[in-house]
C-alpha cells in the first residue's frame, strides 16, 4: 500500500497494461517526451520507448482515427485528447466511427481502444478548457464511459478499459490530478459497470461522479454532523455500462435520491438515472428526486464565478437539508 | 474542359509507351474486373429503378479503372478503406456480387445483413475494412491500420480511396502529414471526377489539381495519372505498393476520371455542361481497355467470353438476392457491443 496522486496513478495504470501486453500502444499530443501537459504520463516514454509512446502533431482527428485503425487491426491503443473540450473537433470518430463500426459491419469490425482525456472544471481555464462532457458520450450507443474519482480507481478502471473489447472513453478529472489516495501494491484490475458505495448511510442516496465524489463526501459528513442526516454516497464510476442495481439498491434502502453532476443541467447523466428510478423504484421514494448540477451556462474563467457555477459541498448540504426537512 | 485536354495528352503518352510489363494474364484480370464493376453497378441502378434497391446509392460508373487497377495490384492481406461510393472498390477485392447486391437490397444474404447498407460495405475476410460515409473519416483510420503494420513488422499496405471533395477537409491534411511524418505504409488515392456533389471542385479549390498539387506540402511526390486507363492505374499502384512495403512511406495519387451518374440516386446531374458526359464517354475506361486488348492481339472471343461470364455471375447474383429473405428482426439489437448485444446497464 502506498499513497499516490491521481496524476501518478494514470501513468502507473498505463504502465501496468503496457508491461502486460506489447500490443498496448499510446499516442497523443505532448504525451511522450514532455510527459503530458498535466504530467500524468511522465516516465512512459523512457520506459516503453518511442515506438510505443508516440508524440503526435496537433491533429485530433488523426489521433483518434489512427487509434481506431490500429485497434481494428490488432493493437490496443490508448489515445489522449488533451482536454475533453477538444472532443468537439474529432467527434466524428467518437460518435460516428468507432461507436458504430461493429454494428454497421454486423460484427465484422472491432474497436478495442481507450480514449483518455482531461475533463472538468476548477482550473479557471474558461469555457473551452473546463467542460464536463461525459454526457456527450453517454448518449452514444456503442461506447463505454468511465470517470474515476480516486487514484486506485484510475488504475483499476484503466486496466479494465484497456482489456475491454469495446471503445472506452476514460474521463480523468483535471482538478483531481494533484489529489492523493491509498493504492495497493501490485496489479489492480477493476470491472467496468460497477458503482461503489463510497460512504454508507441510511437517510438519503447521493450519486456523484469524479470531482463531485469528494465534494459529496464532505457534504455527507457535514449533513450528519450538523443536521443529523445520514447520507449514502454512491460513486457511479461508470456511466456505460451503468450499475443500476447498486443505485436502485441504495434508493430502496434510503428512499431518497440526489444526484450531483458537474455537467450543465440539460441531459446530464443524472437525468437518465432519475428517469430509471422513476420508472423502476417510484414507490421506494419518499420524496422527489433532486438533481444538483452546474447551471445551463458555458463556464466562466474568473474563480469567484467558476466556484459558484459548480456544485459545491455547501450547495449539496443546503439542497439536501432543504429537501429532507421539507 | 482544360482537364480533359490534359487527360488526352497524357493518354497519348501512355499509348505511345505500350509495352508488355503488365502481361496478358494481368490485362485480362484488369479487363474482367472493370467489366464486373460496370455490370454489377448497372444492375444496382436497374434494381433501384425497380424499387428493389432501397435507401441511397452512389455509383462509380465511368470510374471503374481506378478500383480495378488497385484491386489487381493488391496482395491478399492488403487492406482497403472505401467511401460511401464504395461498391466498386469492394467488388474489386473479390467480394461476391451477390453479397454486395444483397446488402443494397437489404436482404439477409447481404454483406452486413442490411445493417450497414450501400454506404458501409465491409468484408473483413476480403480486406475491405469498411466504407465510410463521413467525408475524409477513413484517411486517419487507414493511417492507424498502417501504423499497426509498421509496429508489428507486417508487410501489408493500407489504401484509402476518396473523391476530390475530400481534399478540402481537415482530416485529409491531418492524415497526409501524419502518414508522412511516421512514414506509414498507406496509399491515398484521390479519384478526381471533377465534381464534389453538385459543385465543380475547381470552383472551390485554390489549386488546379486538388490532391496532386498539395503533395509537396507533405514532402510527397506529385502523382497525377489518367484514372480511366487501368494500365496507368495499375502501374502507379504497383509502384506505390512497392514503395510502402520497402518502408518508403505513403503515396498520394490523383486519378483523373469522371462519373457518369449523378452524385447519388437523388441527383440527375443537370449541372454538367452540355456535351461533357459524351466527351468523357469517348474515353470510357472499358471501351479504352477493349481497344488495348485488341492492340495486344488478344482474341475478341476471349474478351466476349469474359463479358458473358460476368453477365452470368451478375444475373445469378440478382436472382439469388431477389429470392433471399429479408433479415430477421432479432439482429436489430445485436453487435452494438462486443458481447453481441446492446446492454448498457445491469
Amino acid at each position: 500500500m502506498a499513497e499516490l496522486t491521481y496524476r501518478d496513478a494514470v501513468a502507473r495504470g498505463i504502465a501496468q497494461e503496457m508491461t502486460r501486453d506489447p500490443d498496448v500502444v499510446f499516442l497523443g499530443e505532448d504525451v511522450g517526451k514532455a510527459g503530458g501537459v498535466f504530467k500524468a504520463t511522465v516516465g512512459l516514454y523512457e520506459q516503453f520507448g518511442p515506438l510505443r509512446v508516440r508524440d503526435t502533431p496537433i491533429s485530433e482527428q488523426a489521433i483518434l482515427g489512427a487509434a481506431m485503425g490500429a485497434a481494428m487491426t490488432g493493437l490496443k491503443p490508448i489515445a489522449e485528447i488533451m482536454f475533453s473540450d477538444f472532443f468537439a473537433v474529432c467527434f466524428d470518430y467518437i460518435a460516428n466511427e468507432f461507436a458504430k463500426s461493429r454494428y454497421m459491419s454486423n460484427g465484422q469490425l472491432k474497436c478495442p481502444l481507450v480514449v483518455r482525456t482531461g475533463n472538468g472544471a476548477g482550473s479557471r481555464f474558461g469555457a473551452q478548457h473546463s467542460q464536463s462532457v461525459e454526457n456527450w458520450c453517454m448518449m452514444i450507443p456503442g461506447l463505454k464511459v468511465v470517470a474515476p474519482s480516486n487514484p486506485r480507481d484510475v488504475i483499476g478502471l484503466m486496466a479494465a478499459a484497456v482489456r475491454d473489447p469495446d471503445p472506452v472513453i476514460f474521463f480523468e478529472h483535471k482538478s483531481l490530478y494533484p489529489t492523493k489516495g491509498e493504492v495497493p501494491d501490485g496489479e489492480i484490475v477493476d470491472r467496468l459497470g460497477s458503482a461503489a458505495i463510497a460512504r454508507p448511510g441510511k437517510d438519503a442516496t447521493i450519486l456523484a461522479l469524479a470531482l463531485m465524489v469528494p465534494r459529496a463526501l464532505v457534504a455527507a459528513e457535514r449533513l450528519k454532523a450538523e443536521h443529523g442526516i445520514d447520507c449514502e454516497v454512491v460513486d457511479v464510476r461508470s456511466l456505460v455500462p451503468l450499475d443500476t442495481q447498486t443505485i436502485l439498491g441504495s434508493v430502496a434502502r434510503t428512499h431518497r435520491l440526489f444526484t450531483v453532476e458537474e455537467n450543465p443541467r440539460l441531459c446530464g447523466w443524472g437525468a437518465e438515472i432519475v428517469s430509471i428510478v422513476a420508472d423502476e423504484a417510484f414507490y421506494d421514494l419518499d420524496g422527489p428526486p433532486v438533481r444538483i448540477t452546474t447551471p445551463h451556462i458555458p463556464l466562466p474563467a474568473a474563480d469567484i464565478l467558476e466556484d459558484i457555477a459548480l456544485p459545491t459541498a455547501d450547495r449539496i448540504v443546503e439542497r439536501v437539508r432543504r429537501s429532507m426537512q421539507a | 474542359m482544360a482537364k480533359i485536354e490534359d487527360r488526352a495528352t497524357r493518354s497519348k503518352v501512355a499509348a505511345s509507351g505500350l509495352n508488355d510489363d503488365i502481361g496478358e494474364e494481368m490485362r485480362l484480370r484488369l479487363f474482367r474486373s472493370q467489366v464486373l464493376l460496370r455490370q454489377a453497378e448497372q444492375r444496382a441502378f436497374d434494381l433501384f429503378l425497380q424499387n428493389l434497391v432501397k435507401g441511397t446509392s452512389h455509383l462509380s460508373l465511368g470510374q471503374e479503372a481506378v478500383a480495378a487497377g488497385f484491386g489487381c495490384a493488391m496482395k491478399p492481406g492488403d487492406l482497403s478503406f472505401c467511401t460511401y461510393r464504395g461498391h466498386a472498390h469492394t467488388l474489386a477485392r473479390g467480394v461476391p456480387v451477390e453479397k454486395v447486391l444483397g446488402e443494397l437490397m437489404q436482404r439477409d444474404n447481404g454483406l452486413m445483413r442490411g445493417k450497414g447498407g450501400s454506404m458501409h460495405l465491409t468484408s473483413v475476410e476480403h480486406g475491405v475494412m469498411g466504407s465510410y460515409a463521413i467525408i475524409g473519416a477513413h484517411l486517419p483510420i487507414a493511417c492507424g491500420a498502417a501504423w499497426r503494420a509498421q509496429y508489428k513488422g507486417h508487410k501489408d499496405v493500407s489504401v484509402c480511396f476518396f473523391g476530390d471533395g475530400t481534399t478540402n477537409i481537415g482530416a485529409f491534411h491531418e492524415s497526409l502529414n501524419f502518414a508522412a511524418v511516421w512514414k506509414l505504409p498507406v496509399i491515398f488515392v484521390c479519384e478526381n471526377n471533377l465534381y464534389m456533389e453538385y459543385t465543380p471542385i475547381s470552383d472551390v479549390t485554390a489549386v488546379k489539381h486538388p490532391a496532386a498539387d498539395r503533395a509537396a506540402a507533405y514532402g510527397l511526390d506529385r502523382i497525377l495519372i489518367d484514372g480511366n486507363d487501368a494500365d496507368a492505374v495499375y502501374r502507379s499502384a504497383m509502384a506505390a505498393y512497392e514503395k510502402a512495403r520497402a518502408g518508403g512511406g505513403p503515396s498520394l495519387i490523383e486519378c483523373l476520371t469522371y462519373r457518369y451518374s449523378g452524385h447519388s440516386r437523388a441527383d440527375p446531374a443537370k449541372y454538367r455542361p452540355e456535351g461533357e458526359l459524351e466527351k468523357w464517354k469517348e474515353r470510357d475506361p472499358i471501351k479504352l481497355y477493349r481497344e488495348r486488348l485488341k492492340q495486344f492481339g488478344i482474341a475478341e472471343s476471349a474478351v466476349t467470353a469474359i463479358e458473358t461470364e460476368v453477365q452470368r455471375i451478375v444475373d445469378a447474383a440478382t436472382e439469388a438476392c431477389k429470392a433471399a429473405p429479408m433479415p430477421s428482426l432479432d439482429i436489430l439489437t445485436t453487435d452494438v457491443y462486443a458481447d453481441g448485444g446492446f446492454a448498457w446497464r445491469n
